[in-house]
């Protein structure tokens, strides 16, 4: 089985607010991490792995810093990293940014077949949950989003069984492979660092690969291959402040009492 | 000479400037840009790329006339494109149950459509689907398109995307909405795909230019921290998918009704490489209805402990309300996950929402400010919760909540 796992650099979100005062985004400071549902889809490729032997690629699309999420996972294990890098990415949105990875894959295959092509279910900064997609129409493959089980492969008929987590239930599904996954972080526990692997990892390089060596097209990526534009950003929007109703403390019946009384008369209860 | 300035704060790192900077005098360290002070020409050309403003040039700074919305919408349409027209949504259903969304959808694009003076028009895929298609009609479709095929009986991303784009290349709308269901989210990356043209996902607000016919897409961002507005100018159709319960459903006239337009797949089952074998429902979904409830009660940390919940159960049972929750509260073990609101539990639109020792962080905020009326109750006159209420009491909710019973359980005996 050989799987390539699709991984982002992303801001811990968590941490990034806008100043209410200035309304500006504060992001000084504010580590870099491994998308955390990248980490589960590499886990998943790890597993199929250790079960049905193979290999594991992981490629991520970033500038030259992004090589830190690879060594990340370097340490848990992976075989091959490839970081995909140059100033004509920038700027990407999705459907460029499901171009570049898209073109990468395709190279990879061509040197060593491709089965799988994991991805997070949505990177925690774009949130846009479409680059999966994305790449896998582009390279017609079978797409499953937001899969939560990985139930059984059969080597022989070349399939996968696995289930899809919906709004109220989850959907079992029978894939052909090759075949692009997004998963959830419900999948699986992502594995500790070894301590091998971490020594593998301080020395290790990662292949760079930029427009050239995936024979990408100019048109087809940053702000000419990308319909969409990002032209505002702003805080989220608060609600009219409306009317504090007085003497809760020291009086609570007769907030209450007055409450009611508004709710009654504006017919809301 | 001078050079551009950047004010780090408001770099969100998108890069768009040093993409359009002809003298590759801007580049990206820790994902805020950074300039080169010598190669750079102040040609300008940096400052409109920029979303945030975070470009400058000292003195000879100069500000241009925006229209209301804020933003400059240029529009260079290949002939070709400008002759897509019309709005339209794709009904979601499973089993011939439709999604709320989809109605939601119907509200929201019959204004676009009415703006822009065009029609608006559903799509209905799946199989046996008559019944869903003449609800279309009802909520206010004056199309519906219909592909009714046994091989789209169950959701499966190639033929729906197939049946989609099919669609789309024929009768060729301007604009594409689904729900951010993971139906919607699924279909639509790959439909943008094929069709090779923009998608804005789970947007929460929808406006429109006019003149220049762009949608003004605005979505959260970096775990709802920001809110972005994105433009589709010079691809057709525009998509976007839109979360639910943000926009109301529209009023249903149960007399329309209407002839649709009939189209067929012309897929065999035997070249779809994934098959459906079985939905298995969630155990506990139907029992918690967050979704459908007119009132909810929800509490937080400030509830204190399991008991205090019990409280907040007998005002819910008073009220015929449902239980609602703050993270906070949920990860106490107070309550069950099923009951949370906010960006990693439900978004809810009830009449009445009751929030009782909840703070009112952000990422609570957006499953909850689209309330109708929320009562906030709250001991710090501080809370931010404060701010999004439509009334608020300062005090103890250990006081406050039993008088609220008190006095409810009263006037329903009156
Ligand atoms: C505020 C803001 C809003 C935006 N809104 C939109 C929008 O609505 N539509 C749009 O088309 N673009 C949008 N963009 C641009 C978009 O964020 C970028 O195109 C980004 O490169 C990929 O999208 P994402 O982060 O949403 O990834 P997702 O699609 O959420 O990522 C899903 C998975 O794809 C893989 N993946 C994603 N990026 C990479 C990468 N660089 N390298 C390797 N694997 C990757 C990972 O496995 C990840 O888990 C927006 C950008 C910003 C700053
Ligand atoms: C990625 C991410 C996703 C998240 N998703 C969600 C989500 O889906 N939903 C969600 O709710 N949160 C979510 N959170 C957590 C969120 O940031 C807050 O931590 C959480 O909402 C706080 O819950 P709280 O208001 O109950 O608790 P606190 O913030 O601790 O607030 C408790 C409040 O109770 C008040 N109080 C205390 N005692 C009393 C009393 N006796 N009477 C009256 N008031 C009292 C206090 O003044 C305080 O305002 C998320 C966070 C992250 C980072």
């Amino acid at each position: 089985m050989h799987s390539v796992v699709c991984i982002k650099q992303v801001p811990d979100t968590t941490e990034v607010r806008i100043d209410p005062k200035t309304n500006t985004l504060m992001r000084e400071g504010v580590p870099s991490i491994v998308n955390p549902f990248d980490m589960h889809a590499v886990e998943a490729a790890l597993k199929l792995r250790d079960e049905y032997g193979g290999k594991v690629t992981v490629i991520t699309m970033g500038p030259p810093q992004a090589v830190e999420a690879l060594r990340r996972v370097k340490t848990l294990g992976v075989d091959r990293t490839i970081l995909l890098s140059d100033r004509a990415f920038a700027g990407s949105d999705t459907l460029a940014t499901s171009y570049i990875i898209t073109q990468a894959v395709k190279k990879i295959d061509s040197e060593d077949a491709v089965d799988l092509v994991l991805c997070g279910k949505q990177a925690i900064d774009g949130d846009t949950a479409q680059v999966g997609p994305g790449i896998a129409t582009r390279l017609n493959m079978p797409l499953v989003t937001y899969v939560i089980d990985i139930d059984s492969v059969d080597t022989e008929k070349k399939t996968i069984t696995l289930k899809r987590s919906v709004e109220n239930g989850r959907t079992a599904l029978c894939v052909e492979y090759p075949m692009l996954m997004t998963v959830l972080k419900e999948l699986n526990e992502v594995r500790y660092a070894s301590l091998p692997n971490m020594i593998l990892a301080t020395n290790f390089k990662a292949e760079v690969w930029n427009k050239d060596d995936i024979g990408a097209e100019m048109k087809n990526m940053g702000l000419d291959g990308s319909p969409t534009a990002v032209r505002k950003i702003f805080s989220p929007p608060v609600r009219e402040c409306g009317e504090m109703i007085p003497h809760g403390i020291e009086q609570p019946d007769v907030a209450v009492h007055n409450l009611i009384e508004k709710l009654s008369h504006n017919k809301t209860i | 000479m001078g050079y551009v300035h950047i004010k780090k704060e408001k770099c969100i790192g998108c890069e768009q400037c040093v993409v359009v900077c002809p003298f590759e005098a801007l580049f990206m360290k820790d994902g805020i840009v950074e300039v080169i002070p010598d190669k750079c020409k102040e040609c300008r050309k940096c400052l409109p790329a920029c979303p945030t403003e975070a470009l400058y040039l000292e003195r000879r700074e100069r500000r241009g006339q925006r229209p209301e919305h804020g933003i400059d919408v240029t529009v260079d349409l290949p002939p070709e494109l400008a002759r897509y027209k019309g709005v339209w949504v794709m009904v979601e259903q499973q089993d011939g149950t439709p999604h709320s969304v989809s109605w939601e959808l119907m509200g929201e694009g019959l204004k676009i459509s009415q703006k822009l003076g065009v029609e608006l028009s559903a799509v209905v895929l799946g199989e046996n689907v008559d019944g869903i298609r003449r609800e279309a009609f009802q909520y206010g479709a004056q199309n519906v398109y219909v592909i009714d095929d046994p091989v789209l009986k169950d959701y499966r991303t190639y033929p729906y995307t197939f049946a989609m784009t099919k669609l789309v290349n024929k009768h060729k709308p301007e604009i594409l909405l689904m729900g951010a269901t993971s139906l919607g989210r699924d279909l639509a990356g790959a439909v943008a795909t094929s069709l090779k043209t923009g998608l804005t996902a789970d947007c929460t607000k929808l406006d429109v230019d006019e003149a220049a016919r762009v949608l003004l897409q605005t979505r959260p961002a970096f775990g709802g921290n920001i809110m972005a507005t994105i433009l589709c100018a010079n691809h057709r159709p525009q998509m976007s998918t839109v979360r639910p319960r943000v926009m109301s459903r529209p009023y249903k006239d149960e007399s329309r009704d209407g002839t649709p337009i009939v189209e067929q797949l012309g897929l065999a089952e035997e070249k779809i490489r994934t098959k459906f074998i079985e939905f298995i429902p969630d155990a506990v979904a139907h029992v918690v209805n967050l979704d459908d409830a007119d009132i909810i009660v929800a509490g937080g940390r400030g509830v204190g402990c399991d008991e205090g919940f019990s409280v907040l159960k007998e005002l819910a049972e008073v009220l015929g309300a449902e239980l609602g929750a703050s993270r906070a509260a949920v990860e106490a073990g107070w309550i069950d996950y099923e009951h949370q609101v906010g960006q990693t539990g439900k978004t809810v639109r009830p009449k009445i929402y009751f929030a009782c020792g909840i703070s009112g962080a952000i990422q609570h905020l957006v499953g909850m400010q689209n309330s109708d009326v929320i009562i906030a109750i709250n001991n710090d006159p501080n809370a931010a919760i404060f701010s999004v209420a439509t009334y608020g009491i300062v005090g103890d909710m250990h006081k406050i909540v039993p008088e609220l019973i008190k006095q409810f359980k009263d006037k329903k005996n009156k």
